[in-house]
């Protein structure tokens, strides 16, 4: 058992210092990791966003957000530029419907009238253009993002059996399209079939 | 039958009355130094593994035989399925994966029984003492709300299936690898409670403990790497790693394991550390549990969970807080007893191992809260965010840049205290290597952050070799002299090297795919197209018939300079049953790069019909796993040495007692 209490040398090391250039290292670690992490925070947070919040309140410059809801039945649409596949499609909550682009290969599980997840930037030109697209898991499940914002919206509730089919959320998009409209309140929601 | 369901519920059941047995006979035993209560211990811990196995086999029997009166069976097996998804199928599931991750306790329990014999019988009765209740408390848990041999009536023709995606080789071995890792570490965790139980933390136990622990850190890097495999080859998306709550529930106790494995061998070497070393013990297996139970459960994750079985989240909360709550409790009782070790100066071995144990935490610390903070707020404020591969490559990259730096000098310090002269003398190799690296990443690699990592990987890979060059006296004696000494080298010395090679392997794997290029197009059969200096063309897609799914088959040439390197075959399976596509890609490897196709829709038909493909070019990709399975042999071979050492641990163990007796 060998315990000294001084190394000898120069530098005695004592206890003390030991322990000050321990403490030092910790608090300098824990610093820069704190200081990493609210600096990756402030940038790099994506928010989840319905269709009509997305409307409502667009988030400022480029910054990425998560865009759920239910794909509009009829609103796919592929073609192609070059050789690259695009498909533009729509997203509504019920209450206004987002008109989507997205350059790649669709989810298997990406259908129409089923739930849908999109990361990806508001454009200046109202086209949210989508970098992922994601349609996880089975026909049956609803990502909880989306069930929650739907259920937000007033439109269906989890808790009260399964949703609405798609044709019946395209029918609440054209009537809460037509109502803005009657109100006159500018942003005129896309009536979600001018996709078909 | 012999192996029914009912049977297997009563052999459950024995084992978690046995478990009881083992928790509160030997703590007893210990308590009033009763040497038969302390000798029952072992021998409880075996008879539970016995009565787990059982449990365990007619879960596994009921599967293969098809017997869908047991729900579990029904609702994720099914008679088309082949018979080694029967088996693996078992785990597949909440409840199977319950019962074999106690299975996995009660064979650590049986294991410390069996190669523990050189242990203080004290120190070992306490250990499977506290084996023996967490094993006790998971299996009420899986016997009160999670019933993996329930019936179900009527008794349905056929089950249901399973998700055609999980139908994978590599899906099928990984739970059982991951597991091991985790619960592996309950052995460390359980040193730990047994040594702060006894109030006394030496060198000894730090040798003790080492083991187990590197034994867990293999498997959960194996875990990891099987898992970023499987989602590299299945999902198809070209990614290998994706930040998912799922996936850092595996790397947050990775991290501290590794600082575990580290702050151990400061214990066994210098006595220092020891306080610490304790809470890493308890820390990593608290990760391990509350990734295992927490985020794979999806309880953190979605209230929704607690609102469909209540029961269930609540034990499982109620179980963490006993065992996480109460091992703290004990710690922050019994740990001011333990006395301070030796002292040493910045600039040493202790020192830099210091430093790896600060900085793996601060990225655990990261990690940890990047995974959470969403949940919370989430549940505190309502708001929905996610926090993505942006957020955790700004945070954790910068934290283990200097990780790196510190891994090749560590090794090259002395004990104690070190002087700057001689080191920097050692280091001029890895220097020259890591300047090379530079000019070589500046030219091929682009971006700060790739460059800077694969820089350090270069170092870190040199360090390793310079030390055991400078412990194998290369460039002092003849060949045959440093043959010599090889042989006496210790393995651990060529174990620890190799690990760090692993992870340097593995890092510039990273920094590879980091420039991986890749291609989506929608194309017509004869289509050439042009990455990465390759020249890939559809020769033309056909269909086939499967067992139980329709595929499309894509053949696509790739050549490069006019000369055909492969032909790859991407498909495209449609489980018409179960309404399902998978997506089978193709790969080649060189094992310097993967060219990587996937086949997606068809549109139009006859003449006329175009595919959409994606095509990958993915440089240094094998080299992220080939690393992990690098790291995991170098911990296997550090821990044949263990053996030898376990020996030695026992004279100064049987000193002590005598010591103790006298």
């Amino acid at each position: 058992m060998i315990t000294t209490t001084r190394t000898g040398g120069r530098r005695g090391m004592t206890r003390k210092t030991r322990r000050l250039w321990l403490v030092l290292a910790c608090v300098g670690c824990l610093g820069v990791a704190t200081a990493l992490v609210l600096n990756a925070f402030s940038s790099n947070i994506v928010f989840f966003m319905a269709p009509s919040q997305l409307r409502d309140h667009p988030p400022a410059g480029d910054r990425t957000v998560r865009l759920g809801g239910m794909v509009v039945a009829g609103s796919l649409a592929r073609t192609t530029e070059g050789t690259t596949p695009v498909n533009a499609f729509e997203v509504t909550d019920g209450q206004a419907a987002i008109p989507v682009r997205f350059a790649g290969i669709l989810p298997d599980l990406f259908r129409e009238g089923q739930s849908v997840v999109a990361l990806g930037t508001m454009q200046k030109d109202g086209i949210f253009r989508a970098s992922e697209v994601l349609a996880k898991h089975d026909e049956t499940y609803m990502p909880k993002e989306v069930a929650e914002a739907l259920r937000k919206s007033g439109k269906w509730d989890p808790r009260f059996g399964k949703p609405p089919s798609a044709a019946e959320w395209d029918t609440m998009t054209r009537t809460e399209a037509r109502k803005i409209t009657a109100q006159g309140s500018g942003a005129p929601a896309s009536n979600g079939s001018n996709g078909s | 039958m012999i192996f029914g369901p009912e049977e297997g519920h009563f052999a459950l059941a024995l084992a978690c009355v046995l478990a009881l047995a083992q928790f509160i006979i030997p703590l007893r035993g210990a308590a009033r130094h009763d040497r038969r209560l302390i000798a029952m211990a072992p021998l409880l811990a075996v008879s539970q593994l016995v009565a787990l196995a059982l449990s365990f086999f007619c879960l596994v029997w009921s599967a293969v035989h098809d017997d869908f009166s047991v729900q579990n069976v029904a609702a994720n097996s099914s008679i088309a399925k082949p018979l080694l998804y029967k088996i693996t199928g078992t785990w597949g599931n909440h409840e199977g994966s319950v019962l074999l991750w106690t299975l996995i306790l009660g064979l650590c329990g049986a294991a410390v029984a069996a190669f523990g014999r050189n242990l203080p019988a004290i120190l070992r009765a306490r250990a499977l003492a506290v084996l023996g209740g967490v094993s006790a408390g998971f299996q009420l848990f899986c016997l009160l709300t999670s019933d993996p041999f329930a019936r179900v009536w009527p008794v349905p023709p056929d089950g249901q299936g399973m998700n055609p995606l999980l139908q994978d080789p590599g899906l099928a071995f990984h739970p059982p690898i991951l597991y091991t890792g985790y619960v592996g570490f309950a052995v460390p965790f359980s040193f730990a409670v047994a040594a702060l139980l006894e109030g006394r933390v030496d060198a000894a136990w730090g040798r003790w403990v080492r083991p187990w622990a590197v034994a867990a850190w293999c498997f959960l890097t194996c875990g990891i790497a099987l898992g970023s495999w499987w989602s590299y080859y299945v999902l198809g998306w070209g990614g290998y790693w994706f930040w998912d709550p799922v996936e850092n529930a595996s790397l947050i106790p990775w991290l501290t394991g590794t600082a575990l494995v580290h702050s151990a061998i400061v214990v066994e070497k210098r006595e220092g550390l020891k306080i610490w070393t304790v809470l890493l013990a308890i820390a990593t297996f608290s990760f391990s549990l509350s990734g295992t139970f927490l985020v794979r459960s999806g309880i953190l994750n979605s209230v929704h969970a607690f609102a469909n079985d209540p029961a269930r989240g609540v034990f499982i909360l109620g179980l963490l807080a006993i065992v996480i709550g109460g091992s703290l409790l004990l710690f922050a009782w019994r740990a001011p007893s333990l006395m301070a070790g030796g002292l040493f100066a910045p600039l040493s071995r202790e020192g830099s191992l210091v430093l790896n144990n600060i900085l793996l935490c601060s990225i655990c610390a990261v990690v940890v809260t990047g995974t959470m903070y969403p949940p919370f707020m989430q549940l505190l404020f309502g708001k929905t965010i996610s926090v993505g591969k942006p957020f955790f490559d700004a945070t954790t990259i910068p934290l283990t840049l200097p990780l790196f730096g510190a891994m090749a000098i560590g090794t090259l310090l002395p004990w104690k205290r070190a002087h700057l002269r001689p080191l920097l003398r050692k280091l001029r190799f890895a220097a020259l290597a890591a300047t090379v690296a530079l000019g070589v990443a500046c030219w091929t690699l682009s971006g700060l952050l790739p460059i800077l990592c694969a820089v350090g990987a270069v170092w870190v890979i040199a360090g390793s070799v310079t030390d055991l060059w400078v412990r194998l006296g290369v460039s002092a004696g003849s060949f045959s002299h440093s043959l010599a000494r090889a042989r006496s080298l210790p393995r651990s010395a060529f174990g620890a090297a190799l690990a760090h090679i692993g992870v340097g392997v593995t890092v510039l794997g990273l920094c590879g795919m980091s420039q991986a290029q890749h291609a989506i197009v929608e194309v017509k059969p004869g289509a050439v197209e042009t990455l990465a200096g390759y020249q890939w063309k559809l020769l033309g897609v056909h269909e086939a018939q499967g067992p139980n799914y329709h595929a499309m088959i894509a053949d696509i040439e790739i050549s490069r300079h006019g000369h055909v390197v492969t032909v790859m075959h991407p498909s495209k399976r449609d489980f018409a049953s179960q309404h399902q596509t998978t997506t089978e890609v193709s790969i080649r490897t060189n094992l310097l790069w993967d060219l990587y196709t996937v086949i997606g829709d068809r549109h139009g038909s006859g003449a006329d019909a175009t595919y959409v493909l994606r095509l990958h070019y993915n440089p240094l990709a094998p080299w992220m796993w080939l690393g992990g399975l690098i790291m995991a042999i170098g911990g296997a071979l550090s821990l044949s040495d263990r053996r030898l050492r376990v020996g030695a641990a026992r004279r100064t163990a049987h000193m002590n007692e005598d010591v103790v007796s006298s």
